[in-house]
Parts: structure tokens; C-alpha cells; sequence
């Protein structure tokens, strides 16, 4: 086994480094160089910095609360309010900040409220209001990984500590601010590095040329003044920013696995005081309000329109979900030699997409593919692929801590009994990592659902993915068709993610 | 014939020497305090854990380089014998084909071997549903068909009661008898040693005693071994 | 089944063109290849006058065009450009990858003459701000009024869209030295700024302002398609920033007849007639029906303003500082 998975690991990584390190030096050949970065790039580098700091920062403390009232609490739908949690993430933008704006812009349900009582309105856009939005998008995903840290905690832990009779500040000093130092580093920095790349969030929300990001800067390199070399130079940047912090983040340590069982009842003794029944529910109750109430008003804005939607957007839909499947498919491919090879250059090289810019990955592609074949005819693989690259950090953050303790468990009776190769894969890895494989699937999936990536440059003339579609309805001042639209997508994201998570569960004993 | 031939062991401070010899269809306990390397012993004979220096060798053939699947040996551990996520036939079937490719025939035998154990029937549970002498029990079917002439046990049974380990142990010792198979058992209670070994190997002083008659050995211990024993 | 997809997405699109007919390829923007775009329209109408078989590639916007093209250099198979803006046309021209037309005296409805001999316009618009009728009731009258009120407006960014750069135009152009100026007052009506049209016009839908920067003919859009007449544009004393958008010949192209005919069937009915109701823009040649009514009832702003598309490249940089400076405050 070794050196046949040693092999497919630096297969799939060398796979990744091209799609990221490949295309960035494809564009940087054609420019001819890369230039400096000017007095203007350097601002755009720390407002990116700052808002992604502050967005990771405040999507983890608030994370933490709405965490600990999941782990410690049994409520009806409970499991669907856990589900629907992740919606935001893997909404297209555009819709999200719609919902976003529904509820908390100027003429949104908030200041709706406050307008009654004589508020003054509140305005969303600035720095705020990045923010927020970024918050709004990963708070969901800090969440669920602080949850699983939380329920990772032994329930035998928790009785000991009753048994001794510790008080809630005990817990904290002795359970839980443990397991939140060894789980939060790697959480922000992922969100850091998310929020890095962000393009149409802070422009939107920003305000104004203050809230100028370095991919802002990157589009406006390639569309505004078409010089290659500076677009090259910021994606570059941002590459460095990632590796180093990537770097940072893997010296300190990794969250444990976030698909394996989320349903582990352990039993609480510390959190029956009214006190903390009450800070529990206002957490998550105010989590639901952040997160679901723009939710709800997507789907109320587009459902009445869903069954008049043209044929075309149907057509879409499917074309959609074919694409995600693949995407699916080329990630788990990719992502399970990484996650079995371990070893540090293979964690980072996996971390690169993360930081990485659509445009140039498309630009450099672009530039890489085009001599050998005509670009429309590889707009399905190509867009497959670069989905499937762009969930590769998410499958890992899933796979790598659970294939760990797989190896940990029962790699020794594994050797025992000479399993090794495809049975051990089939007998061994595959059935022990089912619950992260599935939610590791479910994720990609639905990501890809929502994705606009690179197909630009790519765009098949006989087909459009459903976000394309989206996107030409409401050009063409088909809002509500665009908003019925939204809420289809909305619906197959979460199905494709639904059916693998649970896929990933059911069945799978002890 | 199992030799261990100048092997010696480090891990960090931690040191043993072994020299010796054990001899075909024979069984031994192995005995120490706790920290004299009774796992570790059974780690370097199993090829889990490299020795320092010297051989392993069984019937005169070296086994030092070899994976521990292609070693002549079962070995029982502590805990985590089983699959948690096969059945109980899947994980039984793993001791004839690890890539569990079954013909009727070789499920005939599964079943057997459950029944030779006190389990017919078992065979679509899981093992999480079974008691803990249940699931001693699947492990030891699974040995069964493996039928390696070589059987250790890193106290499998430790956490049974005592009625139910001297079961497990007889159980061992009619599957050993079966096969003709030597038997290496970790143990760190005399009566279990008593009940089916009758040689002991004593491991003090960072050393491993070639295998004495275990009542011997417990009727005049020597002193480190009395000290364990608390005689 | 992804296999088979994959292969299928291979090979399907060479298949079907496997007939013998020629091919025109078009570049053009996204939009105007959608379902809801004059592509459609435009592709059967050309198709069944020329015996050819028109391939339209959409990407992106106009900008993302123009780059796709200056990527592919003088390799493109494209043999017509279409969709880019008279924003565009300098930076086009320079890259030497079009021939000229050779279109000539053709009567253009254009507010301004017309004489590139590479670039052929197809329709044409002005950039107006649009607002609702039943809420805004006090509607400026030019920048100045507007940056006195406390309306609220959504614009786009010149850095990645062409609405945006044309309102960073519009503003230069009436206002000169004095446009840092007019922007600083701006600022705070700005709610915010968004990448695109899209973003804008859909923030502006769901009430995140009151005027967005749209077109002069986006309120027919809402009257003819959807029966409401409440979007209006606001007409401007210092006259209105117009968009051109053209189509030309590639230089390189291997159907340089073809590409001739489809140019000129570009300013014929067959053509103009589509633009109205699927692009939202006026023809650049009035077709001999006319054009939807509802479009009489749009502002004809008294003034159009356009940079030659020289000066247009060469103000952009100094006017798009002017504008950084004013709005980070």
C-alpha cells in the first residue's frame, strides 16, 4: 500500500499545485513578468487582511456560544436547525446578500422594526457590513466544526466533572478551553483565508473604493486596464498570504473530524441553571435569526415563481446537478490519497485553493488548455474540475483528522491480519470514514451547485449552469424569475448536500 | 520453534534484552511487573515495533524484515480485536481472505468456527452488539481459521470476569491443542498462567528468562518477581 | 453515467457542427447569448439568409470579451467581436486584431455621427439614474441637486463594469476639473457600490436606494414586459453619458465574406427589430416598423455626451483617481 497511495497522493497534489501554482505561472509567462505591487495594492492588502482578520475573528466568537448551547441542549428539529445552518455557505453570493439585505438593509425587516419605534435607520454598508456578510457565511461552518470539538469531549469527561461537582467555570477551565485552543486556531484561519478571496461580498457591502480588495484588484488588473503582470503579481500575493498562514495554522493544530456523529447524546449536568438555559436559548436563537430569517426571505421572495420558471432554467438545473456530481466525484478522487498520504507539504499544497483566485485559475487554464483543445468543448470537465479543486480544503479538514484515527485504532490489527491494498480501502478506510466522506460529498456538491467560477472563459454556448442562469435573468430585469430561480438552487444544493450527509450515516454502526 | 536470538529493544530510557528459545506446540505465559515490556516483547515478535539488534526467527526461518500480516502468528490485543463496522461473519472471514472474496465453502467454514465457539448463528451481527465474552469469542474463531502456528495474546481477556476469562483461556487452549499451536500469553495473574502455561518466560530486570516450569517458577520466585507478586 | 457525460461534453458540440456548411463565430457578451438575449433571435434570422451556421461564444461582459480576445492574440477563432462599447473600442483598435468593415453611408439613428470604419454600432443607450416613481417625488435635476438631497443611489464600480466607467465619464465630461469636486459631494448620498449592473439593479429592486445608475430605457423594460409603469429615469440638465455598442471583423478571420454580410445584416430590420425588447436598448438603424411604443415614453435627454474613443482612454485613469480619492474619505 504504501507506495502505490504514496504515489497517488503526490499524484493529486502535484494536480493541485498545477491548477493553482500551474495557472498563475501560465499567466505570469504570458505577461512576461509580474511587476511590484504599488501604493494602491498595498492598501487593498489591508483592508483584505482587516476585514478577513475581523470576519474570521467575530464569525469564531460568536460560533463559540451557539456551539456550546448545540452540544448542551435537546430541542424538536433540533437536526434540521444543524442542517439548515449551512445553507449561507454554499448559497451563490449574490443571493445571499439579497437575503442578507432583506432583513438587515435600508428598507429591510430590521430597520423596519426599529423604524416603528422611531430608530434612526441602520446602515449596513462599510466595513460593517462585510463583515456581517462574512459572518452571516461562515458562521455556519465555524459552528459545526466547534460542535463537533464539543461533542468530541468523552461524556465520561462531563461525569467526572459532576461527580466532583464542578460549576460551569470549572468545565470551562478544564474541558472546554482545551478543546477550543486545540480547535479554534485552525477554524479562523480557514475563514481568514475564505474571506481573503472575497470579491462580490466586499464590493457590494463595501461601500465604496475603501472596501477595495486585493481580487478587486485582480479584476480590475485584467478587465480594466488587461495588464496580465499585475494580476499575476496580486494573485501572488494572496498565495503567500495563504501559504504562511496555512503554515501557521498547521503548527498549531487541526480541528478533529466535523462529519463523524453529531447526534452523540452526551449527557450535561453542568448547564441546568437558569442562567445558562437562558444565554443557550438567546444563542441560539439569535443564531436562527441571523441565519435563517434571510433564508426565509429568499424563499419567500421566489417560491410562488419556482413551477413557472422556463423550460431553460429547468434544463440548467439539471445541467447543474451533472456538473456537481462530477465535481463530487474528482474531489473525493483527489481528496483521499491526500487525506491517507498525510505529511505536511500535502496538507498545505491542499490548502492553496483557498487562497486562490477564480480569475487567474480560469485566466491560466485558459492559457494552458487552449492550444490543445477548443475551450467551450471542455467546459463541463474544466468546470467540474476547478469545482472539485475549490472544495478540495473542505473534503480535508474532514478527511485528514478522521483517517488519523482510523490509523490510530486499528491500523495494528489491519497489519495483523495482512490487509492492505483495495480490501484495506474497501474493509477498512471507505466504511470508517464513511460519515466524513459523505458530509465531505454533500459539501462539494452543494458548493459546486453554487459556484460561477471560472465558467467565463469557459461557457459552453448550448448549456448554462443554474447560478449562470441566475445571473442572465436578472440581466435581463427578470428579477422574479431570478428569484424563483435562487430558491431552485437553493432546494438541489441542499438535496445533493442532504443525500450524502445522510448517505455518509445511515448504516454506519458504532 | 520460536528464537529470539540476541534481540534487544530500546524506547527512549526504556530497555530489554532477549535471549531465547520456546519450543514448537508449547505454552508460555509471560509474566513482569508492569513496564518490564510484556506488550513490547510481543510488538517486536509480531513486527509491530523493530527490535535494536538481533533475530526473530521461527522454524530457523528469519522473520525480522516482515510485515506483520506475513508473519506465521495470530496476535490478540488488549481491545479493538474487531471490526466495529463488519459483521461478525465478515469479520471471522478476514482470517481466510483479507479481501473477504468468500466461496460457499470458505462461509461453510466461517460458520463452523463460530460454532466451534459457542456462536452459531451470530454471523450477520455486529459487534457491538455482543457482549465482551462474545466478542473474545469472534476473535478467537477468526485465530482459528487463520491457523498460524504461532498465538499471542496481549491480554485479551483482561477485562472479562474471572469465570468468564478461565472459560475464554480453556477455549485457548482446546483451539491451541487443535491446531498444535504455540501459545505466547501476556498475563499478569498467576492463576491465568497456572491454568494453561505450564512454562513461563520472567521478565525483570530489563531482561526476558527463557521459559522455566511455570510452577517452579511461582512456588521459589525470585526476588523481583516476588516483589510483583507481593509474596 | 459521469463518464458518458464527459465524453458527451467532448465531443457533442464538434459533432453537431459536423455538417458542411460554414461557420461564423461571434464573441459576444453572456447576456446577449441567453434565452432572454437577442442571441437567439439573431442566430435564426442571420442563419436562414446566409446558409451558414452562426456559433455565438459568450464571456462574461464587455471587458471580459475584449480580454478573452486579447488572450487569444491573433490565434482566436472568432471571426466578429461583438458587444463591446465605445469605452472599449481604443483599447481594441490599438491591439490591431480588427479590419475594417467596409461598410459605408449607412443612415445610423445615432445622437452622434458615426464614421469608424472598424467598428459598426448596433444599438446604443444613455446612462441615466433610474428611480420609482411612487416613492421619489422631488427628482433632481442634475448631479448637483442630486448630491444636495438626501437621496440615496447604488452605482456601479468603473474598475469592473461598464455602467460604472460611463458614469465616471459623465461626470468628467460635464463637469471637467470640477468632477473631483462633485463626487466629494456625492459621496454621501452613495449607499454603496456594487461590481456590476446585476448587483445594482437588484439592490435598487429590493429598496436598498432610491435611484440606481441604470439606463434611459430601463423603465421600458418594466412598462412593455411587465405592465408597470412606475420606473422612470431622471432627466439631467447637463445631458446624459451615452454607450455605443458595436460589433467589428476579426483580422484574422478564415470567413472574411462572411463576416462582411453578417456586419451589414447587422444593420438591417432583421437585426434592429430584435434589439428593443430582448437588450433593452435603441436600435442603432430605426427599423422601418418603428419599435415598441412603450419606448416613447422614455426621456430623450437633450444632450448626449461621449468621449472620442481616444480621449475616453485618455481621461480614464486620472478620472477613476479623482474618483478613489473623493469616495475613501
Amino acid at each position: 500500500m504504501p507506495s502505490r497511495l504514496t504515489l497517488m497522493a503526490g499524484g493529486a497534489a502535484a494536480f493541485v499545485a498545477l491548477l493553482t501554482l500551474g495557472t498563475l505561472a501560465a499567466v505570469i509567462a504570458r505577461a512576461g513578468g509580474a511587476g511590484w505591487p504599488g501604493v494602491a495594492d498595498w492598501a487593498a492588502l489591508r483592508f483584505t487582511v482587516l476585514q478577513a482578520a475581523l470576519s474570521a475573528f467575530l464569525s469564531v466568537a460568536c460560533a463559540i456560544p451557539v456551539a456550546r448551547a448545540l452540544a448542551r441542549r435537546r430541542f424538536p428539529g433540533r437536526g434540521i436547525f444543524i442542517t439548515l445552518l449551512g445553507a449561507p455557505f454554499i448559497l451563490p453570493v449574490i443571493v445571499a446578500v439579497m437575503g442578507l439585505l432583506a432583513i438587515f438593509g435600508r428598507s429591510g425587516a430590521l430597520n423596519g422594526i426599529l423604524g416603528a419605534f422611531g430608530v434612526e435607520p441602520l446602515s449596513v454598508y462599510g466595513l460593517k457590513g462585510v463583515v456581517l456578510a462574512h459572518v452571516f457565511i461562515n458562521l455556519p461552518l465555524a459552528v459545526r466544526l466547534i460542535l463537533q470539538g464539543w461533542l468530541a469531549i468523552p461524556a465520561e469527561r462531563f461525569r467526572l466533572a459532576a461527580a466532583l461537582g464542578f460549576g460551569p467555570r470549572d468545565i470551562a477551565r478544564h474541558l472546554e478551553r482545551p478543546m477550543l485552543r486545540e480547535v479554534v486556531p485552525g477554524i479562523a484561519v480557514t475563514i481568514f483565508l475564505i474571506c481573503l478571496t472575497s470579491f462580490a461580498v466586499a464590493l457590494t457591502l463595501g461601500g465604496g473604493p475603501k472596501a477595495t480588495t486585493i481580487e478587486l484588484a485582480i479584476f480590475q488588473a485584467f478587465r480594466f486596464d488587461f495588464d496580465l503582470g499585475r494580476a499575476a503579481m496580486l494573485a501572488a500575493m494572496q498565495l503567500v498570504i495563504c501559504a504562511a498562514t496555512a503554515a501557521l495554522a498547521a503548527r498549531l493544530s487541526l480541528p478533529p473530524a466535523f462529519g463523524a456523529g453529531l447526534d452523540l447524546a452526551a449527557q450535561h449536568w453542568d448547564a441546568a441553571s437558569p442562567l445558562s438555559r437562558l444565554a443557550d436559548a438567546a444563542a441560539i436563537g439569535l443564531a436562527a435569526l441571523l441565519l435563517l430569517a434571510p433564508l426565509a426571505a429568499v424563499i419567500a421572495a421566489g417560491l410562488p415563481g419556482v413551477f413557472r420558471l422556463p423550460l431553460a432554467v429547468w434544463q440548467s438545473a439539471l445541467w447543474s446537478v451533472a456538473v456537481s456530481l462530477a465535481a463530487t466525484a474528482l474531489a473525493l478522487l483527489l481528496a483521499l490519497p491526500i487525506a491517507l498520504g498525510r505529511g505536511r507539504v500535502l496538507e498545505i499544497t491542499g490548502m492553496l485553493p483557498l487562497a486562490t483566485s477564480a480569475l487567474v485559475v480560469g485566466t491560466g487554464l485558459f492559457l494552458i488548455l487552449r492550444p490543445v483543445a477548443s475551450p467551450a468543448s471542455l467546459a463541463m470537465p474544466v468546470t467540474a474540475l476547478v469545482n472539485a479543486v475549490m472544495a478540495l480544503p473542505f473534503c480535508l479538514r474532514a478527511l485528514i483528522p478522521a483517517a488519523r484515527q482510523v490509523e490510530a485504532d486499528y491500523a495494528r490489527l489491519a497489519d495483523s491480519l495482512g490487509l492492505t491494498g483495495l480490501a484495506r480501502l474497501r474493509y477498512l478506510t471507505l466504511p470508517r470514514l464513511r460519515r466524513p466522506l459523505g458530509f465531505a460529498a454533500g459539501l462539494t456538491a452543494a458548493m459546486s451547485m453554487g459556484d460561477l467560477g471560472v465558467v467565463a472563459l469557459f461557457a459552453d454556448p448550448d448549456r448554462a449552469t443554474l447560478p449562470l442562469q441566475l445571473y442572465r435573468l436578472m440581466s435581463a430585469y427578470r428579477m422574479e424569475d431570478a428569484a424563483a430561480a435562487a430558491v431552485l438552487l437553493m432546494a438541489l444544493s441542499f438535496a445533493l448536500f442532504w443525500l450524502f450527509d445522510r448517505g455518509g450515516r445511515t448504516d454506519a454502526a458504532a | 520453534m520460536l528464537q529470539l536470538e540476541n534481540v534487544t529493544v530500546t524506547q527512549d530510557d526504556f530497555r530489554l534484552a532477549a535471549d531465547l528459545t520456546i519450543r514448537e506446540g508449547a505454552r508460555v505465559a509471560v509474566i513482569g511487573p508492569s513496564g518490564a515490556g510484556k506488550s513490547t516483547l510481543l510488538s517486536v515478535i509480531a513486527g509491530f515495533y523493530p527490535p535494536a539488534s538481533g533475530r526473530v526467527l521461527w522454524q530457523d526461518r528469519d522473520l525480522t524484515d516482515l510485515p506483520p500480516g506475513d508473519r506465521p502468528l495470530s496476535i490478540l490485543f488488549q481491545d479493538q480485536n474487531l471490526f466495529p463496522h463488519l459483521t461478525v461473519a465478515e469479520n471471522v472471514g478476514l482470517g481466510i481472505r483479507s479481501d473477504l472474496r468468500l466461496s460457499p465453502e470458505d462461509r461453510g467454514r466461517v460458520a463452523e468456527a463460530l460454532e466451534r465457539v459457542g456462536l452459531s448463528g451470530m454471523g450477520d451481527r455486529r459487534p457491538g452488539t455482543l457482549s465482551g465474552g462474545q466478542q473474545s469469542r469472534v476473535a478467537l474463531a477468526r485465530v482459528l481459521l487463520r491457523a498460524r502456528p504461532l498465538m499471542l495474546l496481549d491480554e485479551p481477556f483482561d477485562a472479562l470476569g474471572p469465570a468468564l476469562r478461565a472459560e475464554m483461556l480453556d477455549l485457548v487452549a482446546e483451539i491451541a491443542g487443535a491446531m498444535g499451536a504455540t501459545v505466547l500469553m501476556v498475563s499478569h495473574n498467576p492463576a491465568d498462567a497456572l491454568r494453561i502455561a505450564p512454562e513461563t518466560i520472567l521478565l525483570a530486570d530489563g531482561r526476558a528468562h527463557p521459559p522455566r516450569g511455570t510452577a517452579e517458577l511461582l512456588e521459589n520466585p525470585p526476588p523481583a518477581l516476588a516483589a510483583y507478586l507481593g509474596k | 453515467m459521469m463518464k458518458s457525460l464527459m465524453i458527451a461534453g467532448l465531443l457533442l458540440p464538434t459533432a453537431l457542427l459536423a455538417e458542411d456548411k460554414p461557420v461564423l463565430n461571434i464573441y459576444t457578451y453572456d447576456s446577449f447569448i441567453s434565452e432572454w438575449g437577442p442571441g437567439p433571435k439573431v442566430e435564426a434570422a442571420f442563419e436562414a439568409e446566409c446558409g451558414c451556421d452562426v456559433k455565438f461564444t459568450g464571456s462574461g461582459d464587455g471587458a471580459a470579451l475584449l480580454a478573452r480576445l486579447l488572450l487569444e492574440g491573433d490565434t482566436t477563432e472568432a471571426d466578429v467581436v461583438l458587444g463591446l462599447d465605445t469605452n472599449l473600442t481604443a483599447k481594441a483598435a490599438e491591439s490591431g486584431l480588427f479590419a475594417d468593415s467596409g461598410l459605408k453611408d449607412v443612415a445610423y439613428d445615432l445622437p452622434v455621427a458615426w464614421d469608424d470604419p472598424v467598428f459598426v454600432p448596433y444599438d446604443w443607450g444613455y446612462f441615466a439614474f433610474v428611480y420609482d416613481k411612487t416613492k421619489v417625488t422631488e427628482v433632481p435635476a442634475d448631479f448637483e441637486a442630486l448630491a444636495a438631497s438626501n437621496l440615496k443611489v447604488v452605482i456601479e464600480d468603473p474598475r469592473s463594469s461598464t455602467p460604472g466607467l460611463g458614469l465616471l465619464l459623465w461626470v468628467k465630461s460635464a463637469y471637467g476639473d470640477k468632477a473631483e469636486e462633485v463626487w466629494k459631494n456625492l459621496a454621501d448620498n452613495i449607499v454603496t457600490v456594487t461590481p456590476g449592473w446585476t448587483e445594482a439593479y437588484g439592490l435598487f429592486l429590493k429598496g436598498e436606494a432610491d435611484m440606481v445608475l441604470s439606463y434611459t430605457t430601463s423603465p421600458a423594460y418594466h412598462l412593455i414586459a411587465e405592465n408597470d409603469d412606475s420606473k422612470a429615469a431622471a432627466p439631467f440638465n447637463e445631458g446624459h453619458y451615452l454607450q455605443v455598442e458595436v460589433a467589428a471583423k476579426v483580422a484574422t478571420t478564415d470567413q472574411s465574406e462572411l463576416a462582411d454580410r453578417f456586419l451589414a445584416f447587422m444593420v438591417t430590420d432583421g437585426f434592429q427589430s430584435v434589439i428593443p425588447e430582448t437588450n433593452w436598448m435603441y436600435p442603432a438603424v430605426m427599423p422601418k416598423g418603428g419599435i415598441n411604443a412603450g419606448f416613447d415614453t422614455l426621456i430623450t435627454p437633450a444632450k448626449a455626451l461621449l468621449y472620442p474613443a481616444g480621449e475616453a482612454a485618455k481621461v480614464r485613469d486620472a478620472a477613476l483617481a479623482e474618483w478613489q480619492a473623493a469616495l475613501s474619505r
